[in-house]
C-alpha cells in the first residue's frame, strides 16, 4: 500500500496545501509576536476574505487571482481599523480581554455569515479549475501549484517588509521592548493596528490562492483557525520560520494522516501534534523560550 | 456566608413557586432554559472565574455527561438516575484528566485555552468516527415517561430537576467563597507565584476546581439528553455549549455568586425579545451573544453584578 506511487502525490498535496496553511500561519504569528495576542477570530477573518474574493467573481467577474490587489488591501485596511476601534479599546491591559474579544468577533462573522449565506458550501468555477499538471507520478490541480508559488512569494514578501523596511524594523522594536520603541519616537498603538493589517492582509492573500482550488462556507474558518494555531505553536509563537516549516509539515501530516485513517479521522492527527506540542514544547520547536 | 445562604433559600423556594404556579408553557419552557444556561455558567465560572482559567472548550464535559447518559440508558440498560449519577462522574473524571495534563505541564492563559477547545475538537471527530456513540447519526433517548426514568410528563419536573441542579451550583459557589479550599483556589487566580509561597499547591486547586466545573457540565449534558432525547456529536461537542457557558458566566460576572444567573436570565430574555422580533433565524443567538461578549467586555469588564455594585452600595448605606 505505502508505495511511492501513492505517498508522493500525497505528499505534493500536503506541501502544496501547507503552503497556504504557513501564509495563513504567518499573519498569526506576527500578530503574537508583537501584540502578544492570540487572534481568535482568525479563521473567521479568513471566511471573511473568502468570501470576498467570491462574491468579486460571482458579481463582477473578477479573477481570484486579479482580485489580489482589492483584497489583500481590503483586508488591511480591516485589520487596521479592528486593532484601532475594538481591540485596542477592549483589552483594558488584560490578555485574556483580547483572547474573548476575538472569540466575540469571531462568533458575530460566522453567525452573520451564517444569516447571510445560509450554510450552503459556495465554490467558484474558472478555466483552469479542473487543469492538471504532472510531476513526476502525480497529477496536481493547476490552482493548487499556483497557490504553493503564490503562497511562497507573500511569505517572501512579508519577510522583506520585517526586515529591510522603516515599519518593519518599528514592529521589531515594539516587539523587543515596547516601552524602549516609544521612548525613541514610534508610535506604539499605529505599529500595533499596521501589525493586525499586515496579519489579516495575509489572509487575503490565502483567500485568493486557496479559493480556485477549494470553497467557503459559513464554518470554513473554524477548521482553519486550529490548524494555524497548530502551526504556530508548533513553529514557535512569534517564529517566522517556524511558521513556514510548520505550516509545510502540517500540511504533509494531514495528508499523509488522511491517507492511512480516512478523511475525518485525518483531522484528529493535527489535533494530536497541537496537544502533544501544547504539553511538551509549549515554545515550539524554534521558539526560545515557553 | 449566612446571607448567602439566605438568598439560595430564598431562589430556591422561587424556582418551587414558578413550577407550581406557572401555567403557560411558553413561560416554564423559558424558566427551564434560563437556568439550564444558568449551570453552565455556573460550572465554567467555578473554574473561569473562581480559578482563572479560561476554558473554551466546555463543551467537551457537557457531551461526555450528554452521551454517557444515553448510552448508559439505552446501550447498557441502566437506570435513569444511576445514568445522571455515572454522567456527572464521567464528565467530572474527564475534568481531572484534561486537568491533569494541562495543569502539570503548566499550562494557563491562551495556551490553557485553545488546549480546552482542542480536546473538545477531538471528542468531537471521535464521537462522529465511532460505532458507540452513534457516529453521525447520533443517538435518541426512547421516550418513556415516569419520574423512574428521569422523563416527567410536563416541563415542571424538569424546571425543578434543573433548579435543584442550580440550587447545588449555588451552595458549592457559596462554599468556595467562604472556605479553606476556596480561598486557595482564589489566590492561585490572583498571583500564582504568591500562592506558592505560602504553601498552596497550585496544580492540586486547579485540578479539583476542573474536575467540579466538568461534573456540573456533565449534569448539564444529563439534563439536555433527558428533555430534548436526541444527542449528536456537534450538539455534545460543538462550540454552541462552550460559547453559552463562557458568555453567561462573563456577562453576569466572573468569579461571583449570582453572576452567571443573571448572565444566564439576561442572555435568554435578549435572545427571546429578538426571535420574537426577527423570527427564528439560523445564528441570530449566536450573533447577540457575541455582540453582547464584545460590547461586555469592552465597557463593562466586571459584568453586570459588577455594574451593579455601586447600586447595591447606595441602597445598603441609605437603609442603615
Amino acid at each position: 500500500m505505502l508505495e511511492f506511487g501513492i505517498l508522493f502525490p500525497s505528499i505534493l498535496n500536503g506541501v502544496t496545501t501547507g503552503a497556504v496553511y504557513a501564509l495563513i500561519a504567518l499573519g498569526l504569528t506576527l500578530i503574537y509576536g508583537v501584540l502578544h495576542i492570540i487572534n481568535f477570530a482568525h479563521g473567521a477573518l479568513l471566511m471573511v476574505a473568502l468570501y470576498a474574493v467570491y462574491l468579486l467573481k460571482r458579481h463582477l467577474g473578477i479573477d481570484p487571482y486579479l482580485a489580489l490587489p482589492l483584497v489583500v488591501p481590503a483586508m488591511f485596511a480591516l485589520g487596521y481599523a479592528l486593532q484601532r476601534v475594538v481591540i485596542n479599546r477592549a483589552s483594558h491591559g488584560k490578555d485574556e480581554n483580547i483572547l474573548l474579544v476575538t472569540l466575540g468577533l469571531s462568533i458575530v462573522l460566522e453567525n452573520l455569515a451564517l444569516m447571510v449565506f445560509k450554510s450552503d458550501t459556495r465554490t467558484i468555477e474558472t478555466a483552469y479549475t479542473l487543469t492538471t499538471v504532472q510531476i513526476g507520478p502525480a497529477f496536481i490541480a493547476l490552482p493548487k501549484l499556483v497557490a504553493f508559488g503564490g503562497a511562497l512569494v507573500a511569505s517572501a514578501l512579508l519577510l522583506l517588509i520585517v526586515t529591510r523596511t522603516d515599519v518593519g524594523r518599528a514592529i521589531r522594536a515594539v516587539a523587543r521592548e515596547k516601552q524602549g520603541a516609544r521612548l525613541v519616537g514610534i508610535d506604539v498603538e499605529h505599529v500595533y493596528a499596521m501589525c493586525f493589517g499586515i496579519g489579516l492582509a495575509c489572509l487575503g492573500a490565502a483567500a485568493c490562492f486557496l479559493l480556485p482550488a477549494y470553497y467557503v462556507n459559513p464554518q470554513v474558518g473554524s477548521g482553519f483557525v486550529l490548524v494555524a494555531f497548530t502551526i504556530v505553536v508548533l513553529g514557535g509563537m512569534g517564529s517566522f520560520a517556524g511558521a513556514l516549516l510548520g505550516g509545510l509539515l502540517i500540511g504533509v501530516v494531514e495528508s499523509l494522516s488522511g491517507l492511512l485513517l480516512g478523511e475525518s479521522l485525518g483531522q484528529i492527527g493535527i489535533f494530536a501534534i497541537f496537544i502533544a506540542v501544547l504539553l511538551l514544547r509549549p515554545q515550539g520547536l524554534f521558539g526560545a523560550r515557553a | 456566608m449566612k446571607r448567602d445562604l439566605a438568598g439560595i433559600a430564598a431562589f430556591a423556594l422561587a424556582v418551587v413557586a414558578l413550577a407550581v404556579l406557572l401555567d403557560s408553557g411558553v413561560w416554564l419552557t423559558f424558566a427551564m432554559m434560563a437556568l439550564y444556561g444558568a449551570l453552565l455558567a455556573q460550572a465554567w465560572n467555578l473554574l473561569g472565574g473562581y480559578g482563572g482559567q479560561f476554558s473554551f472548550g466546555h463543551a467537551l464535559f457537557f457531551g461526555v455527561g450528554a452521551y454517557a447518559q444515553v448510552i448508559a440508558q439505552v446501550t447498557h440498560g441502566v437506570n435513569a438516575w444511576a445514568a445522571l449519577a455515572l454522567a456527572i462522574a464521567a464528565a467530572g473524571g474527564v475534568g481531572l484528566f484534561v486537568g491533569a495534563l494541562a495543569f502539570r505541564y503548566g499550562l494557563k492563559g491562551s495556551y490553557f485555552a485553545l488546549v480546552t477547545l482542542a480536546f473538545a475538537e477531538v471528542f468531537r471527530i471521535g464521537a462522529l468516527s465511532v460505532e458507540f456513540t452513534g457516529a453521525g447519526v447520533g443517538m435518541m433517548l426512547p421516550l418513556k415517561e415516569s419520574i423512574a426514568n428521569l422523563q416527567f410528563g410536563s416541563r415542571r419536573g424538569f424546571l425543578l430537576l434543573i433548579g435543584g441542579f442550580v440550587v447545588v451550583a449555588l451552595l458549592v459557589t457559596a462554599w468556595l467563597r467562604h472556605s479553606r479550599f476556596g480561598a486557595r483556589l482564589q489566590a492561585v487566580r490572583d498571583n500564582e507565584d504568591a500562592a506558592m509561597a505560602v504553601g498552596v499547591d497550585p496544580y492540586r486547586v486547579k485540578l479539583a476546581a476542573i474536575g467540579l466545573s466538568g461534573a456540573f457540565m456533565g449534569a448539564a449534558g444529563a439534563f439536555y439528553v433527558q428533555v430534548f432525547q436526541y444527542i449528536d456529536p456537534g450538539i455534545a461537542f460543538g462550540p454552541h455549549v462552550s460559547v453559552e457557558a463562557l458568555v453567561g458566566a462573563i456577562v453576569g460576572g466572573m468569579g461571583t455568586l449570582w453572576g452567571p444567573l443573571l448572565g444566564a436570565l439576561a442572555l435568554h430574555a435578549l435572545a427571546d425579545v429578538t426571535r420574537n422580533l426577527f423570527g427564528q433565524l439560523p445564528g441570530l443567538n449566536m450573533v447577540i451573544y457575541g455582540v453582547v461578549l464584545v460590547l461586555i467586555v469592552m465597557f463593562l469588564p466586571r459584568g453586570l453584578t459588577g455594574a451593579g455594585q455601586p447600586l447595591v452600595r447606595w441602597w445598603r448605606r441609605r437603609r442603615d
